[in-house]
C-alpha cells in the first residue's frame, strides 16, 4: 500500500485511455445513435404522410365509385330506353312483314282459287260440251252449235 | 494458501501489491516482502495493479471500439445494443449534470465508469484464485483488484483534479479562478478565510473522489479475505463462510456498480463547477 510510481503510470494510462475513447470510441457510437434516431424520426414523419396520402386516396377512391356508380346508373337507365325502344321498333316491324305476309298469302289464295276456279270452269265445260256431244252425235252438228256451247260455257 | 500461514499472515499477503523497484541490496527485482516493498520508497512500480488495470482498460476499449468500427443507423446488433445502451445512459448523466459544452467531458464520463467499474469487478473473482496461481508460477504476491490500490484510485483522481484545473483556468482565466478562491464566500475582507475554505474544497475533490473509491473496494476486499479465513475451520466455517462469500458477492455487485457511477457522477459535477462562472 505504498504510493509509488505506480500513481504516475496509472494517471499516464488512464489520459492515454480517455484520449482514445474520445477519439475513436464516442463520436462513431454516437454518431450513430444520431442518425438512427434522425431515421427513425424521417420514417415516422414518412409514416404520417403515408397514413395523410392514404386518407386523401381513399377520399378520391370513394368519390371516383360514386360517380362510376352514377354514371352506370345513367347508361343502363339509357340503355334501358333504348332497348325498348328497339323492342317497340322490332315489334313493328315484325307486324308490318306479318301483315305483309299475309296479305301476299291472301293474294296468292286469291289467285289460285281464280285459277282453280278456271281450270274448273274449263274442265265442266269441256265435260258438259262432251256429255252433250255424246248425246247429241248423231243429231247434232258440233260445229252448228259452237256458239251456243261457248255461251254455256261463259255462264258457268 | 490458508493453511500454510497464520491469519496475521494470509491477510498480509492478500494485501500485498507485487512491486518491482531498487531492492535493498542495490539490483532491482520484485519485492519478496513487504519491508522491501516498503523500502523501495517512490521509485517503485506496482506490477500487478498496473498491469490488471492497463488489460482491463484494452479489454474496455478492444470491446467498445469494436462496436464503433461496426455502428450503424440499422439494427444493432447485440454487442452494438449492449455499448449503446451504456453510452446512451453516460450521455443522460452528463447532459443531466453538465451544462457547459465540452467535447472531453462524456467520453471521459464513459471512461472512467466502465474502466473503474472492469477494476471493481475483479473484486468478484474469488480472492485466492489469482494469487495462488501466482504462488504457483513463483510470483511472491498478486493482488488482483487495482482500485484497492490507492495508487490507482488517486491516479484516477489526480487525472480528473488536474482535467478540473486546467479548466479552471481555460474558463475563468487566472484572475477569475484566483477570485473564486479569495473572495467567497465571505467577500474580499474575509479572504485568509476565504482561501482556507475555498482551497479545502478544492483539494477535498480528488481526494475524496480517492478515497471513497478505495475505500469501499478495500473495505470489500477486507471482508472477503475474512470470510476466506473461516475456509480454514470445521465443516459449519466453511457452509458458513459459503453462503457468507455468496451473500456479500451479490451486495457487492451492487456497491462496485454504485461505486463507479458515483466516481463518474462526480468527475462530471466536478468538470461542471470547473466551467461556472461564480458571481
Amino acid at each position: 500500500m505504498n504510493i509509488n510510481m505506480t500513481l504516475i503510470g496509472q494517471s499516464v494510462t488512464f489520459g492515454i485511455f480517455v484520449w482514445f475513447c474520445m477519439k475513436f470510441i464516442w463520436p462513431h457510437i454516437v454518431g450513430a445513435l444520431e442518425s438512427r434516431r434522425k431515421q427513425i424520426a424521417d420514417g415516422l414523419a414518412a409514416a404520417d404522410r403515408g397514413k395523410h396520402e392514404l386518407e386523401l386516396a381513399a377520399r378520391r377512391a370513394s368519390e371516383t365509385l360514386h360517380d362510376a356508380k352514377t354514371k352506370a346508373s345513367e347508361i343502363i337507365a339509357q340503355a334501358e330506353k333504348r332497348a325498348a325502344q328497339l323492342i317497340d321498333e322490332a315489334k313493328n316491324a315484325a307486324k308490318e312483314e306479318g301483315d305483309r305476309m299475309i296479305h301476299a298469302a291472301k293474294a296468292e289464295i286469291e289467285q289460285e282459287t281464280h285459277r282453280a276456279r278456271e281450270a274448273l270452269r274449263a274442265d265442266v265445260a269441256r265435260l258438259v260440251v262432251a256429255g252433250a256431244e255424246r248425246v247429241l252425235r248423231r243429231e247434232i252438228d258440233a260445229d252448228a252449235h259452237a256458239q251456243l256451247l261457248e255461251t254455256i260455257r261463259n255462264e258457268l | 494458501m490458508a493453511e500454510a500461514h497464520t491469519s496475521a499472515e494470509y491477510i498480509k499477503h492478500h494485501l500485498q501489491n507485487l512491486t518491482y523497484g531498487r531492492l535493498p541490496d542495490g539490483t532491482w527485482g520484485f519485492a519478496h516482502t513487504a519491508e522491501q516493498a516498503q523500502s523501495m520508497g517512490f521509485w517503485a512500480i506496482n506490477v500487478d495493479t498496473l498491469g490488471v488495470s492497463i488489460v482491463l482498460g484494452l479489454v474496455f476499449l478492444y470491446f467498445f471500439r469494436k462496436a464503433a468500427v461496426g455502428a450503424t443507423a440499422g439494427v444493432p446488433g447485440g454487442l452494438q445494443n449492449f455499448v449503446e445502451w451504456i453510452v446512451e445512459f453516460v450521455d443522460s448523466s452528463v447532459k443531466g449534470s453538465f451544462t457547459a459544452r465540452n467535447a472531453l467531458v462524456a467520453p471521459l464520463a464513459l471512461t472512467i465508469f466502465i474502466w473503474v467499474f472492469l477494476m471493481n469487478l475483479m473484486d468478484l473473482v474469488p480472492i485466492d484464485w489469482i494469487p495462488g496461481l501466482a504462488s504457483a508460477l513463483g510470483v511472491p504476491y498478486f493482488k488482483l483488484v487495482p482500485t484497492t490500490d490507492p495508487n490507482a484510485t488517486f491516479g484516477l483522481a489526480i487525472g480528473v483534479f488536474i482535467l478540473v484545473l486546467y479548466y479552471s483556468f481555460k474558463m475563468k482565466g487566472v484572475g477569475g479562478f484566483a477570485a473564486e478562491l479569495a473572495l467567497q464566500p465571505f467577500g474580499k475582507w474575509g479572504m485568509p478565510a476565504n482561501l482556507l475554505l475555498e482551497g479545502v474544497n478544492l483539494i477535498a475533490k480528488p481526494i475524496s473522489l480517492a478515497l471513497r473509491l478505495f475505500g469501499n473496494l478495500y473495505a470489500g476486499e477486507m471482508i472477503f479475505i475474512l470470510i476466506a479465513l473461516m475456509f480454514s475451520g470445521g465443516v459449519a466455517l466453511v457452509l458458513t463462510g459459503g453462503v457468507l462469500q455468496w451473500a456479500w458477492a451479490v451486495f457487492h455487485v451492487l456497491i462496485i456498480t454504485l461505486q463507479a457511477f458515483i466516481f463518474m457522477t462526480l468527475t462530471i459535477v466536478y468538470l461542471d463547477m470547473a466551467h461556472q462562472e461564480h458571481h
